[in-house]
């Protein structure tokens, strides 16, 4: 009986999956970038830029995402019209830059100082031995704590039910109000698809950190 | 009248090998002795094996008469102070609670008479002037003489000492063997796994050889040293003769 | 400008009568978290396989689910089974649980750094295990603990907003009363985020000064 509406409800339930990978993809997507750009303006900018960065990812990481939700779903929208999902990928996406930037940063700082000296002494560049020496070293260096990353983000996606976005979370407290109950069984499957996409995920970036390690750069312990 | 402390046929295995097999010794009261031998012949475990930080597989340990046996584990350790190679003081205590917290902790001493005897026994290894300082501000033979007084506070009736000087720069090991020297002289119950030839000559009642999970041979230092009865003492003694600041260096046993 | 300032003057009060929910529910739910996570990681280190494998699995399943989830599954959901929780303590049950995870996973890695010597000197002296535990072992792995355990505390800090989504009157709520009644959401969340900001600024300075007066020569943080 429980089964049965569980078996009934089941496309509901992966189309919002379906919605929080998107949302996933895209706000990581956009971190991603704005992340290692901001990254690389903190460590080789102008000082004002370095300090705008600074103060860009101090805000963004001290505010609660529910709060960066709301003020983007009601607040920005006052001025600018946009669907609840195009403002998660924003709110969750900028706070993403933050967490990420971080990331990026220590890995950068973390390839050795003689790295870059050897570069240059051969006659590149800054940004090309930034790009060709130091980010291929750091991006090693990023992908664990990425992977982190990966994960609170994966779970941060189910906040987007506080503003509307028919999500895994938000689709699970339909089933519930339109079928008068099973929240327990409901609830406990929306988890469980957390708890595997999470799962493949990180065992996804395990692999592919292994994939591209090479030797000084062996991962550290699971 | 029995020894203070009596070990009797202590057997212990790691895995297939067999490394103590069979060892037996006693300690009188007020006696110091030194345990010698070259390296993974025991000597540790042996030591170890007395206060039961490594269970021996076989044998009995008697102190005063009364045997160890896990119940009264925590008791007799009370009174078996044990002094470690690298030392382990508290990280995160100064001098003076690492030297309190066994009387206060264990022993149920108020907080003075644990400072009192603290203060006394740090004045015993001269570092009276170290009370406030952490571990860490200290150097290797600063940090073995509080860890020889951590044990004198708990006025055991017999301290081991495994190996005391064996990670410290050759410079720095002649003043803790200086307070060890003083130990003995004042009739402190010492058994001691050391290489260090000058603490064994002078202070030592009698030495211990140990060879392959045996004893070989005991007796007086001026016996042991000077007219050793198997070919494994004397090539060992002419062995670390040779070397005697390298093998104090290199941490034998390690 | 001074429309925004008098609208701030007006709504701040209002906002800032959240700031006592908000922290109670925050230091219940870290302070459970402390005790329990403290008993998990006993759990994965010294216990036996059902104890193991039950704080194993608890941490797992709490670390690989989204917040949100488990609150609605305490609150929505324990009632079928007869357990019935207003809000609150819904909210303090559900980030309890959940920083308990993440606090042992800290705790154990803490405890596992400090080197072995510790215990076995401790046990020469005649302490039982528990005792080494606490006089010696804890001790140290609780300073080695500070800056992640202070990460940790700050970002339940800002999960006790979603305490709103259950109904919870604390700062985030009250912003989204205010908001609906003036219509004016950017301002008011802009305010809020800032009531934020504070708050988790000046925890992380507490928790840093707690960090600099209990540190120790030679039991820095390598991290």
């Amino acid at each position: 009986m429980i089964w049965e509406i569980i078996w009934n409800q089941m496309p509901y339930l992966l189309h919002g999956l379906w919605i929080a990978l998107q949302l996933l993809a895209a706000l990581l997507s956009l971190g991603l970038v704005l992340g290692l750009a901001l990254a690389l303006i903190e460590i080789y900018g102008h000082w004002t830029l370095r300090w705008t960065g600074i103060l860009f990812e101090r805000v963004f990481r001290g505010v609660p995402a529910v709060v960066l939700l709301l003020l983007f779903y009601y607040g920005v929208t006052d001025f600018i019209e946009m669907s609840s999902f195009m403002a998660a990928v924003l709110a969750l996406g900028l706070r993403s830059t933050a967490y990420q930037s971080q990331i990026f940063r220590g890995a950068i700082q973390s390839v050795p100082q003689g790295q870059m000296m050897a570069a240059q002494a051969m006659g590149m560049g800054r940004a090309r031995a930034v790009g060709w020496i130091i980010l291929p070293q750091a991006l090693r260096h990023a992908i664990g704590p990425w992977t982190n990353e990966f994960s609170s983000e994966l779970k941060a996606t189910s906040l987007a039910y506080v503003i509307g976005v028919v999500e895994l979370t938000r689709q699970g407290k339909y089933i519930v109000s339109s079928t008068q109950g099973n929240v327990l069984i409901v609830f406990g499957v929306v988890a469980l698809m957390y708890f595997v996409v999470n799962r493949l995920g990180n065992w996804a970036l395990y692999k592919f950190e292994g994939r591209i390690t090479v030797p000084g750069f062996e991962r550290r312990a699971a | 009248m029995s020894a203070l402390l009596e070990v009797e046929g202590i057997r212990k295995k790691y895995g297939q090998f067999e490394v103590l097999k069979g060892v037996s010794l006693q300690l009188e009261r007020g006696q110091a002795k030194v345990v010698m031998g070259p390296s993974g012949t025991g000597k540790s475990t042996l030591l170890r094996c007395i206060n039961y930080l490594t269970p021996p597989d076989a044998g009995t340990v008697r102190l005063d008469g009364e045997e160890v046996v896990p119940r009264n584990l925590n008791r007799i350790r009370q009174q078996v102070a044990f002094v470690f190679q690298d030392f382990n003081l508290f990280t995160h205590l100064r001098v003076i609670d690492n030297i309190t917290i066994g009387p206060r902790r264990i022993l149920g001493l108020s907080k003075t008479e644990a400072r009192d005897r603290a203060m006394r026994e740090l004045e015993r290894v001269g570092l009276a002037d170290k009370v406030r300082a952490y571990p860490a501000e200290l150097s290797g033979g600063q940090q073995q003489r509080v860890s020889i007084a951590r044990a004198l506070a708990m006025e055991p009736k017999v301290i081991l000492f495994d190996e005391p000087t064996s990670a410290l720069d050759p410079e720095l090991t002649g003043e803790v063997v200086n307070v060890m020297k003083r130990l003995a002289s004042e009739g402190m119950t010492m058994l001691v796994v050391s290489h260090e030839i000058g603490f064994a000559r002078s202070a030592a009642d009698e030495i211990v050889f140990m060879d392959g999970g045996h004893i070989l041979e005991q007796g007086p230092p001026a016996q042991l040293f000077d007219a050793p009865q198997h070919e494994r003492t004397r090539r060992f003694l002419r062995m670390i003769g040779d070397q005697v600041g390298d093998a104090a260096a290199a941490g034998e046993g390690a | 400008m001074s429309d925004f300032l008098d609208f701030a003057a007006e709504h701040l009060p209002y906002i800032l009568a959240g700031v006592p929910t908000t922290l109670a529910l925050w230091i219940l739910a870290i302070t459970f978290g402390f005790f329990f996570g403290l008993v998990l990681a006993w759990c994965r280190i010294y216990g036996k396989k059902p104890a193991y494998w039950a704080s194993t699995g608890y941490i797992e399943i709490f670390r690989g689910t989204p917040m949100l989830v488990q609150m609605l599954f305490i609150y929505l959901g324990l009632p079928e089974v007869g357990l019935t929780f207003d809000p609150f303590t819904a909210a303090v049950i559900a980030i309890g649980l959940n920083t308990s995870a993440y606090q042992a996973e800290y705790f154990r890695g803490a405890i596992q750094s400090i080197p072995q010597g510790q215990m076995t000197a401790a046990r020469a002296m005649g302490m039982s295990d528990l005792q080494g535990l606490i006089f010696i072992v804890l001790p140290q792995a609780l300073r080695r603990v500070i800056p992640q355990w202070s990460n940790e505390a700050i970002l339940e800090l800002k999960f006790t907003s979603i305490a709103f989504a259950i109904g919870v009157t604390e700062i985030t709520a009250r912003a989204e009363t205010i908001g609906f009644k003036t219509f004016r959401f950017f301002e008011i969340f802009l305010i809020v985020a800032a009531v934020y900001f504070v708050l988790t600024a000046t925890v992380a300075q507490i928790l840093h000064i707690v960090e600099r007066r209990t540190a120790v020569p030679g039991l820095t943080l390598g991290r």
